[in-house]
């Protein structure tokens, strides 16, 4: 560090100002606040700017009028006397520029009071509030998602009620006996005993609901009851097929484009964030603590959080000095280790993966052959596939946790790498759930007899098991929440064994929270298609998950001891779910465009595939639309359309990297300026003093009346100025 | 609004603080009453809100600074605001720069002493490191408004609810 002789040392050891620092711009521009004293008069305004130089006064003044009142770090005494300057100086404007005034300042209240509205009309936000206060912001989070998830179920639902199921409610001539006919295009000798007997009894009736079959085939609830003809109304005919494609493409669509608006938002903040200058610390020290907490134990918390993480931090540093001091034989070693340690993980995820195609077979054998044995044992058949997948998504992410401390990455990594890990498992567990269930519908084509329920109306086969998936997770999280997390606390509470106060309440750990909810929702996405009414049981799912962990969490659990950022999460939870979507989006993909619908029921039963109802309504179009639609799905469109954003993308990609090398300049000019500014400064101190001690007295009187009670300078002013000393480098001449 | 921070006011102080303020009387409440409010209770940094926000510098308030206070510290007010007083706040010899000592005194007010003086000075070495951009080790108003423009969680917990 230089030797800076610009700053003095008062004679009660406090480092003060130059006083000609004061009068730079950029300190002024931090408008200070003024003594009381100075304001008392309310006469002239003029007065109060107690600055030296006018010039600084006038810019000071532009400056503000800039600015919103509300916006000026000024104390309320003066930020009236502004606003009383204000309307005087508009009293003077010409008619019609105090219109356009007017007119821009009742907008700029207008959108305010808006925003306050909508924002206060929000969803649960007395509750959110009140997470907040207790847990903090990065749980907060959490359940905000929770929020946008029940509000994209709900638009989902709309979309289709309104372009589905709304159609063939207020058609005007249903024949609906005609549609559902599981016996059309039946090859087989004998026919499926799905005729229902006259008395239901009463257990069938709940294993109906909870399994998707029985009454519940034949209801807008799946896909099979939905016919293919056209709906014709008194203005015109409305084509079904059509609608219930475009729907789904609109639906997928949709959520893409409201997820990447939502995440667009952190986003620009991650892009400006320097990667080579991550501000852990900074960013800990200044904003790490949360001004809304209030009562002891939250701050206790929050000191003990920040400690740990300040901690964990320097423990990173120190670790990634080790690193840097491996040696090649210890590098060969972690690495063998971590190659051995990946392949056992990938096993154990393929043994996961057999034993849930296993089950689902299982399953789908057992259903066929249709032998009612017993009420439980029939609905452990029904849900095999669900009870594997939770199991196989409860053991996994124990397994992780404890492999990736043999792996030996910086902690920063090891989190990141088993969460990566636990998504991985759970959004492929569906994959290979399809997956079995279409090997199963490859079989059709050969032996269409062997498996008549699931070949005679296979979409409604899988939306059944999408549908059982949802209710059995919710099953599950409810059982969870009642069985496990309450009796701990009970535990915790009432026994005084140290087993039990090891073990600790539950904490309320975000990225297993967010896994599940995004694992229900990639369910939903896919089912849709299926199952019209997914969304809308999504909606109730999530609306009853809410309170449910709300309760949960105030009742039974700690604060994680590894707190999740708020920042960070923001990113992680739409990263996510745009991984779900995706994933999502290709069994619907593959079922549109390559499989064939099943003859006896559903819209699509006269195509050979889906999507053939797309070009046969585009046949039926006007010639010049026709034309034009031709254009748009042609392959010169498509190859120009692709070659174009490919420019777009390299163009805004340069103009990044450009933007980059001039910050990286600018930065390092800021030092260089730093360092002139301050070798001016000597240079004029020196110059100021060269002349005899009488002349000082002049050049007190203007920085006396430049006082901020902060800067004590005006006392210490009579010591000696240190001077004397050779001047910096610095690039002026470069 | 007002009426609500009115009340809380008079609160701290009922026998100092008049019901009726249209004569704008020159009331200052001490600040020894004023962290006892459960908003500020348990910050560490309350008296050096405090003292910002008051006009003398020495924490005791007038209304009007009490309302400026929690105005500036609400959910609605503006980054640029937050930023600027949030420097001041952390600004203990009142120097206009966040030198060392600064760092130092705020990261033990965050800690109340539970780091050894050997992790504390490595932490405010690497702080200073990461934010200084003119390299004089010490943190001016543009190198603390440009690091805090980076640092995600600053809006979101440098905010008072009343």
């Amino acid at each position: 560090m230089e030797d800076d002789s610009v700053f003095f040392i008062g004679d009660r050891g406090r480092i003060t100002n130059n006083p000609l620092l004061d009068q730079l711009p950029s300190y002024q521009s931090l408008l200070y606040r003024r003594k009381s004293s100075s304001i008392k008069s309310k006469g002239s305004s003029k007065g109060r700017m107690s600055i030296s130089g006018r010039l600084n006064t006038e810019r000071r003044k532009s400056q503000m009028e800039q600015r919103a009142i509300k916006e000026l770090p000024l104390p309320m005494a003066e930020k009236r006397i502004h606003k009383d300057q204000r309307t005087e100086e508009r009293k003077y404007l010409i008619s019609c520029r105090q219109w356009k005034a007017g007119a821009r300042r009742y907008m700029k209240r207008l959108t305010d009071d808006a925003h306050t509205f909508l924002s206060s009309m929000k969803l649960w936000r007395s509750d959110i509030h009140q997470i907040e206060g207790m847990f903090g912001t990065g749980i907060l989070s959490y359940f905000s998602f929770l929020r946008f998830l029940v509000a994209l179920n709900l638009i989902i639902f709309l979309v289709m009620f309104c372009f589905v199921m709304l159609p063939m409610i207020i058609d005007p001539n249903p024949r609906r006996n005609v549609t559902y006919n599981e016996h059309q295009g039946n090859v087989c000798g004998t026919y499926p005993s799905i005729t229902r007997k006259i008395l239901i009894n009463y257990h069938e009736h709940i294993l109906d609901l909870l399994s998707g079959e029985g009454i519940l085939e034949r209801t807008y609830l799946l896909y099979g009851f939905y016919k293919s003809d056209e709906i014709r109304f008194p203005m015109f005919t409305y084509k079904l097929p059509l609608a219930y494609l475009l729907a789904t493409l609109g639906y997928l669509l949709l959520s893409l484009l409201w997820i990447v608006k939502r995440s667009a938002e952190g986003f620009k903040r991650h892009l400006i964030k320097d990667e080579d200058r991550f501000q852990s610390f900074c960013n800990k020290i200044f904003a790490g603590w949360d001004f809304c907490i209030t009562s002891e134990s939250a701050a206790k918390q929050k000191r003990n959080s920040l400690l740990y993480e300040l901690k964990t931090d320097l423990e990173d540093e120190r670790i990634k000095q080790k690193m840097a001091d491996r040696t090649r034989k210890d590098k060969c070693r972690i690495y063998f280790l971590r190659v051995i340690l990946n392949m056992f993980v990938i096993g154990v995820l393929a043994v996961c993966f057999f034993c849930i195609y296993a089950a689902t077979t299982f399953s789908q054998k057992a259903e066929n052959r249709n032998k009612k044995v017993n009420f439980i044992v029939d609905l452990i058949h029904e849900y095999l596939p669900s009870i594997v997948i939770t199991l196989a998504n409860f053991i996994t992410p124990l397994l992780f946790s404890v492999i990736i401390n043999f792996e030996d990455y910086s902690p920063a990594f090891e989190i990141r790498f088993t969460l990566m890990r636990c998504v991985f498992m759970r959004l492929t567990s569906i994959a290979v759930l399809l997956f079995s269930l279409w090997s199963q519908l490859k079989q059709c084509g050969t032996d269409p007899c062997g498996n008549q329920k699931l070949c005679s109306c296979w979409e409604t086969r899988v939306g059944q098991e999408m549908y059982k998936l949802t209710i059995f997770d919710f099953i599950i999280i409810l059982s969870v929440t009642l069985f496990v997390e309450f009796p701990r606390k009970m535990l915790v509470h009432f026994c005084k064994c140290p087993l039990a106060k090891m073990w600790g309440l539950q904490e309320f750990s975000i990225p297993q929270n967010v896994l599940e909810i995004v694992y229900g929702q990639t369910i939903c996405w896919i089912g849709t298609f299926y199952c019209p009414m997914l969304p809308a049981i999504c909606t109730i799912k999530y609306f009853c998950i809410f309170y449910i962990k709300k309760l949960s969490l105030i009742k039974n659990c700690r604060p994680a001891t590894r707190p999740f950022r708020a920042s960070s999460s923001h990113f992680f939870f739409l990263g996510v779910l745009l991984i779900g979507l995706i994933l999502a989006c290709l069994p619907i993909s593959i079922s549109l465009a390559q499989l064939k619908p099943s003859q006896a029921c559903g819209p699509f039963s006269n195509y050979n595939t889906s999507w053939e109802a797309l070009p046969a309504a585009v046949e039926a179009l006007p010639q010049n639309a026709k034309n034009f639609i031709n254009l748009l799905g042609s392959e010169t469109f498509a190859v120009s359309f692709f070659v174009v954003t490919c420019l777009a993308m390299f163009y805004v990609i340069a103009l990044a990297g450009a933007h980059k090398k001039v910050i990286n300049q600018l930065r390092e000019k800021l030092v260089m300026e730093g360092q002139d500014k301050r070798f001016l400064i000597q240079k004029l101190c020196q110059a100021q003093n060269v002349p005899v001690v009488k002349s000082t007295p002049r050049l007190h009187s203007p920085s006396r009346r430049s006082p901020s009670y902060h800067t004590s300078f005006s006392s210490n002013y009579n010591d000696a100025v240190v001077l004397a000393h050779s001047p910096p480098r610095s690039s002026t001449h470069v | 609004m007002r009426q609500i921070l009115h009340g809380r006011y008079r609160e701290l102080a009922p026998h100092l603080v008049p019901l009726d303020y249209t004569n704008n009387p020159d009331i200052k409440v001490p600040m020894a009453l004023i962290v006892t409010m459960p908003e500020l209770k348990e910050n560490p940094f309350r008296d050096r809100i405090v003292e910002t926000f008051s006009e003398d510098g020495q924490g005791n308030m007038s209304f009007n600074d009490f309302v400026d206070m929690f105005s500036a510290l609400c959910e609605t007010s503006p980054r640029e605001l937050k930023t600027i007083y949030a420097f001041k706040i952390y600004d203990f010899n009142r120097d206009n720069f966040i030198c060392k000592e600064d760092l130092q005194k705020t990261l033990n007010k965050l800690t109340k002493g539970e780091l050894t003086p050997e992790e504390v000075r490595l932490v405010c070495d690497k702080a200073i490191e990461e934010a200084d951009l003119d390299a004089d080790n010490k943190l001016s108003f543009a190198d603390f408004e440009n690091m805090i423009s980076k640092a995600p969680d600053f809006l979101s917990n440098f905010h008072v609810r009343i």
